[in-house]
């Protein structure tokens, strides 16, 4: 019970009907003017509340508004900060336990433990790929380009001024010192994600058939609407014909 | 859905919207002023109690679903790597498979609340048809979920009862296959199954909207049996009703997460974490508590159509109700007959659930068609008649006059029937506790589990002699395919570092390729593979193995039970005794006997073994004193050989135990505040309508 409902059980009600929804939910103002049974027979008033008059302390007043005995309480005027905390604390605990309930539901979609575990470093031999030649691995589920650069494809990338470059970067950032023709990216287009063709484009590098963009033989966008570079994953050089990925 | 409302928003965006939507104005009209009996009791929070757990069914199914894959091959794996490697993968299961458990145990007591007070009678008639609509449609989506997981018992769950549908005449045999989709239960079953159990639930929903629109339209019927009048007679859905729901609820969550933290196990069954194996029928076949009763009806019937027909018959009759019990008084609180008669049908209807989990042999077959016939004579002999016999006492003229002549008064009766059907419950729910049930069995000792109990924890140093014990003596003929090596470093494991369990992973050889040229090749196991099985396939297996194939052991202490009997089982819900799989283990690995005793005769190939049910076991006495080297000073007896091989596959079987109980106790500190708050506002809310 409410401001936007005086009386208690009516199924049409005019009154207070300018409110929203939330006013109502959200401002429990309801005990203040509740309606309660009138007392019959020989009981007394004391006997009508029963247990809850001490909670009550109510002090019935006659406001018969409708002429159908009803009878509001101003207990509202009792103990308003102890009601108010009592709402106030159980509305927040559940609140809580909505919000803590929720977490798991989420949690779930992340990768589970296999899938974290099947996305440990791999190894790859360098030595069956030869100079001019490249290969694909696929690591989390995500195509590496790894090429054996020929001296002409290195020079080409090094020579290149950043200052031309979209996304400028040295080649000496994108490969591990004194290991300049390996190039280990991962091979997905920086633009929406498409695979690049090795060996293509007006760079020989890559090319990605998607929507056109060009990457040079560092992997550096050159032209076409991809905005980066293609990313060079976490990689170490195990020995020198062995790299680990990841 | 009390008329139009005339609720208007004062907003001017929620204006616009009202205007051409009035949603608003609906919810506010079915609950928020939707008058509501002031003076409902708590057996009618369980309408809120069933939407909600409608709800959450929904939504942790629809979540199940995202990691579940419904193959015959992949089925079984897919629910257990749910359970091991989702994030909380074990906790929505169990919300899930208990969650259907609670599902039924709340709706048998909105039907028997129904069936008390009269709520199908005139102008309830098509509420409570809907009603049994929704429990028919329950019980189909729960007999399907329950497939899934492709265990024995789901295998020959479906089997059995696809095959009830064969007593049609002429055309059984055509429906049974179509059922299929094969010429046994196969993939093709588990898949339509799986579409099925996906739809289903939302068919329910819809039918509830139905159920709750018909509810608004007569009005809810109330412990009185008189209709409300005026509205002094009523209060308003919120807060009252709201409050009251929401405190009835939080009670049924503390219940529920009982079961979902400490006793997951207690009404599923031991065989059904057994793969299913369509070349071996488990001993016992029982379905699911909730379907027991009318399994028993089934059964006590001995002509094969007539007992179908009586099983369906039995639910069916419930829609009927309405024109069977014609008494012009609802509730059977004012009918001194019909209510003693009531809760005689309640004790026949728990009894049959409890006939129905016990073998179709000797008395249990007389009792059943004595209770059978009960059953049907509460419907079509006793009810009608009573309405013609009976003189009820005066029903009170209004609610009002009822609510007033109970204030003050206790409400002790409704504690003690609370009591009374939670302890039938537990009765009825413990003694399908089946599984192995073997004659001749002896029962195995007791333990003390360092794991047992609402706080128990594995103890490091076992799950690690376990592991060693496994390794030099199981490993030769069972695998532990469920298991990775990088599990052995996970949280509420044997506690190795990762380094030591990939060190572990590196000691085994690991089939894998092919490669460039296409061939297979052994490599060095990695954390993430799983311990490989000592042979290729289970043909290779038995025949090792003197045609015997030596079970996987991940899932073997959740995969073995035996009987705990009356009262134990009911002892067993609140000490949260769930150890009869690893008692029964460690028993077995003890129980070797040298000589069998006088009179046993062995056969060819097998040992006698105490506590195995039928005492011959093909597996050679696996463990002996010395056996294996400890090297941290426990003793290398069999004794603790067993102990500490039993705790690791208990480990195996359930590596997130663990983090099961310790979620459990912040779950029940909330659970006992949220309850608490929520029964002081309910109070409070209530202060001045009573
Ligand atoms: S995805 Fe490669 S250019 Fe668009």
């Amino acid at each position: 019970m409410h401001a936007c409902e005086p009386i208690a059980g009516l199924r049409s009600y005019g009154k207070g009907a300018n409110r929203t929804i939330l006013d109502c939910l959200f401002r429990p103002d309801w005990p203040g003017k509740v309606v309660f049974l009138p007392p019959r027979g020989p009981r007394a008033p004391a006997a009508t509340f029963g247990r809850d008059s001490s909670v009550s302390g109510a002090v019935p007043l006659a406001a018969d508004e409708k002429g159908l005995g009803i009878v509001t309480t101003a207990s509202s005027a009792d103990h308003p900060t102890r009601r108010d905390f009592l709402f106030v604390a159980t509305g927040a605990v559940a609140a809580v336990g909505a919000a803590a309930t929720v977490w798991p539901l989420v949690a779930q979609m992340n990768p589970d433990a296999s899938t974290i575990a099947a996305g440990a470093p791999i190894e790859v031999d360098l030595t069956p790929i030869a100079e001019g030649q490249d290969i694909k691995v696929f690591w989390r589920g995500k195509p590496i380009y790894i090429s054996h650069r020929t001296k002409k494809q290195i020079e080409e990338a090094q020579k290149v001024s950043l200052s031309s470059l979209p996304d400028p970067q040295p080649d000496s950032a994108r490969v591990k010192a004194g290991h300049d023709q390996w190039l280990v990216v991962i091979g997905i287009c920086t633009h929406l994600g498409c695979i690049p063709i090795a060996h293509e484009g007006s760079y020989d590098g890559f090319f990605c058939p998607c929507h056109g963009s060009v990457y040079d033989t560092s992997g550096r966008i050159r032209s076409g609407p991809a905005p980066t570079n293609l990313p060079v994953p976490p990689y170490t050089f195990v020995s020198d014909t062995k790299i680990q990925i990841g | 859905m009390s008329g139009p409302s005339d609720f208007q928003p004062t907003n001017p965006a929620l204006k616009w919207i009202e205007r051409r939507l009035p949603i608003m104005g609906l919810v506010h009209s079915s609950f928020v002023a939707y008058p509501t009996p002031r003076n409902l009791n708590y057996w009618w929070t369980f309408g809120a109690i069933l939407s909600m757990m409608l709800a959450l069914q929904i939504v942790t199914g629809v979540i199940l679903a995202m990691h579940y894959t419904p193959h015959a091959d992949l089925a079984f794996k897919s629910v257990e790597l749910i359970v091991r490697d989702v994030n909380y993968g074990w906790l929505l299961r169990n919300m899930h498979a208990c969650g259907a458990s609670m599902f039924f145990f709340a709706v048998y007591i909105h039907m028997f609340r129904g069936l008390y007070y009269g709520s199908y009678k005139e102008p309830r008639e098509i509420l409570w048809i809907l009603g049994v609509i929704i429990y028919l449609l329950m019980m189909a989506t729960g007999f399907m979920g329950y497939v899934l997981p492709w265990g024995q018992m789901s295998f020959w769950g479906a089997t059995v009862i696809t095959n009830l549908f064969s007593a049609v005449p002429y055309f059984g045999e055509s429906i049974v296959t179509l059922l299929w989709g094969g010429y046994s239960v196969g993939n093709p079953t588990l898949n339509r199954f799986f579409s099925l159990h996906y739809l289903l639930p939302f068919v329910i929903a819809g039918v509830v909207v139905l159920h709750i629109w018909a509810l608004h339209v007569a009005g809810q019927n109330n412990p009185a049996g008189v209709e409300a009048k005026t509205e002094k007679d009523t209060v308003p859905f919120t807060p009252y009703a709201t409050i009251k729901d929401a405190f009835g609820v939080s009670c049924f969550l503390l219940f529920f997460a009982w079961f979902i933290f400490y006793m997951p196990n207690y009404l599923g069954e031991a065989d059904n974490y057994i793969p299913a194996n369509p070349g071996v029928t488990p001993p016992h076949i029982v379905p699911e508590w909730y379907y027991l009763p009318f399994y028993a009806i089934l059964r006590s019937i001995p002509n094969k159509l007539a007992g179908v027909v009586a099983m369906f018959g039995a639910i069916l009759i419930l829609a009927f109700l309405p024109w069977l019990d014609n008494a012009k008084t609802r509730s059977s609180k004012y009918r001194p007959l019909a209510k003693q008669f009531f809760w005689v049908f309640v004790v026949v209807c728990l009894l049959l659930g409890w006939l129905g989990s016990k073998p179709a042999e000797g008395i249990y077959v007389v009792a059943g068609r004595i209770l059978t016939f009960m059953y049907f004579a509460y419907f079509l002999i006793l009810l009608p008649l009573l309405s013609r016999i009976e003189t009820p006492r005066p029903v009170p003229n209004s609610i009002a006059d009822d609510v007033l002549a109970k204030t003050g008064s206790k409400s002790t009766p409704m504690v003690s029937t609370v009591l009374a059907l939670l302890v039938a419950g537990g009765l009825l729910a413990g003694g399908m506790q089946h599984a192995r049930a073997a004659e001749g069995q002896e029962k195995p000792p007791g333990n003390k589990w360092s794991f047992a109990g609402p706080v128990g924890k594995f103890d490091r140093g076992a799950l690690q002699r376990g592991l060693k014990v496994y390794k030099e003596v199981c490993a030769s003929c069972h695998g532990l395919s469920y298991i990775a090596f990088r599990n052995l470093a996970e949280a509420g494991g044997p506690g190795y570092s990762v380094a030591q369990a990939a060190a572990f992973a590196s000691d085994y050889k690991v089939k894998d390729g092919p490669d460039d040229k296409g061939e297979m090749f052994e490599r060095p196991g990695r954390p993430a593979d799983y311990f490989p099985s000592p042979f290729p396939n289970e043909n290779a297996a038995r025949a090792a193995n003197g045609g015997a194939f030596p079970p996987d052991l991940s899932l073997i202490n959740k995969a073995r039970s035996y009987p705990r009997g009356f009262p134990q089982f009911l002892v067993d819900f609140f000490t949260q005794y769930q150890e009869q799989g690893p008692d029964y283990v460690s028993a077995v690995l003890q129980g070797y006997e040298d000589k069998p005793p006088a009179g046993f005769s062995l056969p060819e190939g097998s040992y006698y073994n105490k506590y195995f049910p039928g005492h011959a076991i093909k597996m050679p006495k696996p463990l002996s004193d010395g056996q294996v080297t400890y090297d941290d000073g426990a003793p290398a007896t069999v004794a603790q050989y067993s102990k500490d091989v039993t705790t690791f596959l208990m480990w195996t079987a359930e590596p997130h135990m663990e983090a099961r109980k310790r979620l459990g106790l912040q779950v029940f500190v909330f659970l006992i505040l949220l309850t608490g708050l929520l029964y002081f506002t309910k109070k409070k809310v209530w202060a001045n309508a009573h």
